[in-house]
């Protein structure tokens, strides 16, 4: 395991351990498995896999002993919808924008990958806007910080393509709200037209895949054989059909909600994820019927008219109603304490403690896809784990630390010990930054400086 | 103060779970026993008790006699603590963030200090019941504008009419303090691509208008003084002016202005301005504060920080700075509340406990954390005498919980305000049943 480990990083493979990484022990720990119960012991982690838990495990030679006691361990925290290192979000000129993909723009120095592990994500979709009713690609990542782009990709994880219903895709002058300096309207402006467009592409979609399909049927037989003109959106859309990517779906009110689903029925495809779905609650029995995800948020309403009716009892009613249902952040703030988002659900719904962090860890995992890999403590699985100061459904505790494979990606203590030096270095930095005969002319360098 | 008679929410709209507690509290005359009784004036009282009369309280302790006219609420295992209050916040102005037709936060112009928030208060805003269904049973609403925004309103989450809701209209003046104004690269603070040449004087530019602005505050207080001594002097010719007039109550000392200062330049800036024009200020939303606790202490200005769960001003910041600023304030000795400043980032006003609660997982102790949104608001608003602690003599705005207040998985099990009980159901709620019933 060790050797392999030393090729993975020196081929700069992702979803190896690092050569370096000891192994972990963390004992004395409550130890929150979400699939199995509370263990009061021990965890190990080692080659990059969660090695052993239980109450008495044996320290490897050279393993990293932490003591646990008064602490708890959880599953790294799985955000279904995230925005964070893209450096595009909209491709927002066409309606219908599969050619597109998130993977293209990922920014691995983003720094909102660090403060995300400091709340304690290990896992985050991440998401094309919502600007048109089929918008790009989307990638699952691991927030492996320090690491390349490439290495930030979940690997293995089933790609996935967002859409988007009601007031984003149809806004009227969309052209304006995203920047383009067009003031020609877009089609659709209502409900309605964000139907027709989705219905259309799949017409579209089936018509290629028709035709890939006469050719290899050609091939086949050893016939003549012309192949169709690569559609690169089309592609993307026929991967749909085939069930070969996912679909991950804003929307908010129940109609659009509805309509997805009968669209999907009608094209013989599976709507993977309902994202926000803020009217879930309403349709929760339909939603179930379908085998569709709803990823919500804990309790924001009241931004935009088609969440006026947004509830906070929105998770407990679709978990209540067999929906698989998780919680995301959509938001580089939001997405650094979803578990305290969790813990509202226990307030609003009455979810059991397991349920909650269910909604942040096991249920995303399995929305994704991923869950043979991450979202619960077993042996066998990635060591993407949490060490908490506290319960993490407490308003009080924080994460203390986070791996990810095994490897070390957020430690507090070292956080903490790092300030000092850094601001050392920042001082120097902004000193040398001055421009000559120093004094009061630094100050011109600040506009773009610490205190602008 | 221009509080009225409070309703008194009718017991049978409320949830049946709570029937024996509720079925007591029919006026605002009661005796709430054997409960955990935080006053947040001193230790809490283990099986303590409150009594309640006229919608005041009229005793606090342990062991107290039964007033013969009383009714007494059983309170044995549930927690006592003052109401809630936001110290600033925009419920009641805004209902739906992305329709202008229900904003009423921010009007046209520089200097706005005859406006009142409590004019355009909306007493059936859904909001209101959202946010004290989580123990918040008094806010600070707060006008938005370029300079002056107008007053800030003090009121009660609860009566038929802003005039029952209004606890103190003209609380204090919202003043945002002008700040420098550059270029920023996308998604950075860098002064896009032109270099550090441009942004030199892109900030020389900007610190200018900067100037320019400070100034022309300065000048609008300078003719709320000329207006001052024209109407002390009787002068002949002299006529009524809306906006300064609703600026001597400001210049005379009697009413705090409220400043919103982010960061560390601008609240050097209102420091300076407020010893310069001899105000009274609070500072609200000063993210940088921890850089100028020396300053801030000297001067005893109080400080009402915005929502403890934001992201860092800067990129090389702590990751939890946000977090851990309450905890520097308080060892600094600064008198400090907490703020949701709802519109700033759609976080509601109900998730005002969850925010202090933040700033204890980052160090600063869970009874400054509570007092920091009772005792501490009520102070710095100037209601002290009237709220903020469950002592003799104050209102009876008060929080019944089943455990901690400040962690999500509590419940609020019964709210009062000046002694009536609070209708805790609105329509989150009732979409809830309605919902988890569909057939």
């Amino acid at each position: 395991m060790k050797r392999f480990g030393i090729l993975a990083a020196l081929f700069g493979l992702a979803g190896m351990a690092f050569a370096a990484d000891t192994a972990v022990l963390i004992q004395n720990a409550t130890i929150l498995t979400i699939t199995n119960g509370t263990v009061k012991g021990s965890i190990l982690l080692q080659g990059g896999k969660i090695a052993a838990i239980g109450d008495k495990v044996l320290a490897p030679p050279g393993a990293q002993v932490i003591d646990g006691a008064g602490k708890y361990v959880m599953p790294g925290i799985i955000d279904c919808h995230s925005h964070i290192m893209a450096e595009a979000i909209n491709e927002g000129s066409v309606s219908v924008s599969s050619m597109v993909g998130i993977d293209d723009v990922l920014n691995p120095e983003d720094v909102a990958i660090y403060r995300a592990l400091a709340g304690g994500v290990t896992t985050a979709n991440i998401l094309h806007g919502s600007a048109n009713s089929i918008g790009g690609k989307t990638v699952v990542t691991k927030l492996r910080w320090g690491t390349s782009a490439e290495q930030m990709k979940f690997e293995g994880a089933m790609p996935g393509i967002k859409f988007a219903l009601g007031e984003n895709p149809k806004r009227a002058g969309a052209a304006a709200a995203f920047g383009a300096t067009t003031t020609a309207p877009r089609y659709p402006a209502t409900r309605m037209g964000v139907e027709d467009v989705i219905r259309e592409a799949f017409n579209d979609a089936k018509a290629y895949q028709a035709s890939l399909a006469q050719y290899k049927a050609k091939l086949a037989k050893n016939e003549p054989a012309i192949p169709p003109a690569r559609d690169l959106k089309l592609e993307a859309l026929v991967e749909v059909l085939e069930g070969k990517r996912f679909v991950h779906a804003h929307c908010y009110r129940q109609d659009e909600i509805l309509m997805l689903l009968h669209v999907a029925d009608d094209y013989g495809f599976k709507i993977r994820t309902l994202q926000h779905v803020l009217e879930g609650y309403k349709v929760a029995k339909e939603i179930a019927a379908h085998g569709a995800g709803a990823s919500t948020f804990a309790d924001w309403w009241a931004y935009k008219m088609e969440a006026q009716d947004a509830i906070p009892y929105n998770a407990a009613i679709m978990v209540r109603k067999g929906v698989l249902t998780s919680l995301n952040s959509d938001d580089a703030e939001l997405m650094r304490h979803l578990d305290k988002e969790a813990a509202k659900t226990v307030k609003y719904g009455g979810l059991s403690e397991t349920e909650a962090l269910s909604l942040i860890t096991i249920n995303p995992a399995k929305q994704l896809a991923i869950d043979k890999r991450v979202g619960s403590l077993e042996v066998g699985k990635d060591a993407d784990v949490l060490l908490y100061d506290g319960h993490p459904l407490s308003n009080f505790s924080k994460v203390e630390k986070v791996w990810i494979d095994g490897h070390e990606y957020f430690d507090r203590d070292q956080d903490m010990n790092g300030r000092s030096k850094k601001a050392i270095e920042k001082k120097a930095l902004t000193e040398k930054a001055a421009p000559a005969g120093g004094g009061r002319g630094g100050q011109g360098f600040a506009a773009g400086g610490p205190n602008e | 103060m221009i509080g009225k008679t409070v309703r008194s929410a009718q017991l049978a709209l409320l949830s049946a779970g709570f029937a024996t507690l509720l079925s007591a509290g029919a006026d605002d005359t009661f005796m709430l026993r054997g409960a955990t009784v935080h006053t947040m004036s001193g230790a809490a009282i283990e099986n303590g008790s409150v009594i309640v009369r006229n919608g005041k309280i009229i005793g606090v302790g342990k062991n107290l006699a039964v007033p013969k006219d009383v009714k007494v609420i059983d309170g044995k295992g549930l927690q006592v603590y003052p109401g809630m209050i936001d110290a600033a916040t925009e419920v009641g102005l805004l209902e739906v963030n992305s329709v202008r037709e229900t904003q009423d936060v921010a009007e046209i112009g520089k200097f706005n200090p005859q406006l009142v928030a409590l004019t355009a208060v909306n007493p059936s805003s859904e909001h209101i019941p959202v946010t004290r269904f989580n123990g918040i049973t008094t806010v600070a609403t707060m006008p938005q504008g370029q300079v002056i925004g107008g007053q800030v309103s003090l009121m009660h989450l609860d009566g038929w009419t802003t005039d029952e809701m209004g606890v103190k209209p003209r609380a204090g003046l919202h003043l945002k303090m002008p700040a420098i104004q550059t270029p920023r690269g996308f998604g950075g603070d860098s002064g896009g691509d032109a270099g550090p040449a441009a942004a030199r004087s892109s900030f020389a530019e900007a610190k200018r208008n900067l100037d320019k602005e400070i100034a022309e505050l300065n000048q609008f207080f300078e003719s709320a003084h000329r207006y001052k001594q024209a109407k002390e002097a009787k002068l002949p010719d002299f006529r009524t002016d809306l906006k300064l007039e609703a600026m001597l109550p400001i210049i005379e000392g009697k009413e705090p202005v409220m400043v919103t200062a982010v960061k560390e330049r601008e609240i050097r800036d209102a420091i300076t301005f407020a010893e310069k024009q001899q105000i009274k200020i609070i500072l609200c939303d000063a993210v940088e504060a921890y850089k100028v606790t020396k300053e801030i202490k000297e001067h005893n200005i109080p400080v009402i920080l915005g929502p403890m769960l934001s992201l860092p001003l800067n990129e090389d910041e702590g990751y939890d700075q946000a977090y851990s600023t309450p905890a520097a304030l308080q060892k600094a000795g600064i008198l400090f509340s907490l703020g949701t400043l709802e519109g700033k980032a759609n976080l509601a006003s109900r998730n005002l406990p969850f925010q202090a609660a933040q700033a204890v997982a980052f160090g600063l102790p869970h009874e400054d954390a509570m007092k920091a949104i009772t005792k501490n608001a009520a102070e710095i608003w100037g209601v002290g005498d009237v709220m903020g602690t469950i002592e003799e003599g104050k209102w009876a705005d008060l929080m019944v919980t089943d455990g901690d207040p400040l962690d999500a998985r509590s419940q609020i099990k019964q709210l009062f305000i000046k002694g009536k009980v609070v209708d805790l159901s609105n329509k989150q709620k009732d979409l809830y049943e309605k919902y988890l019933n569909r057939p």
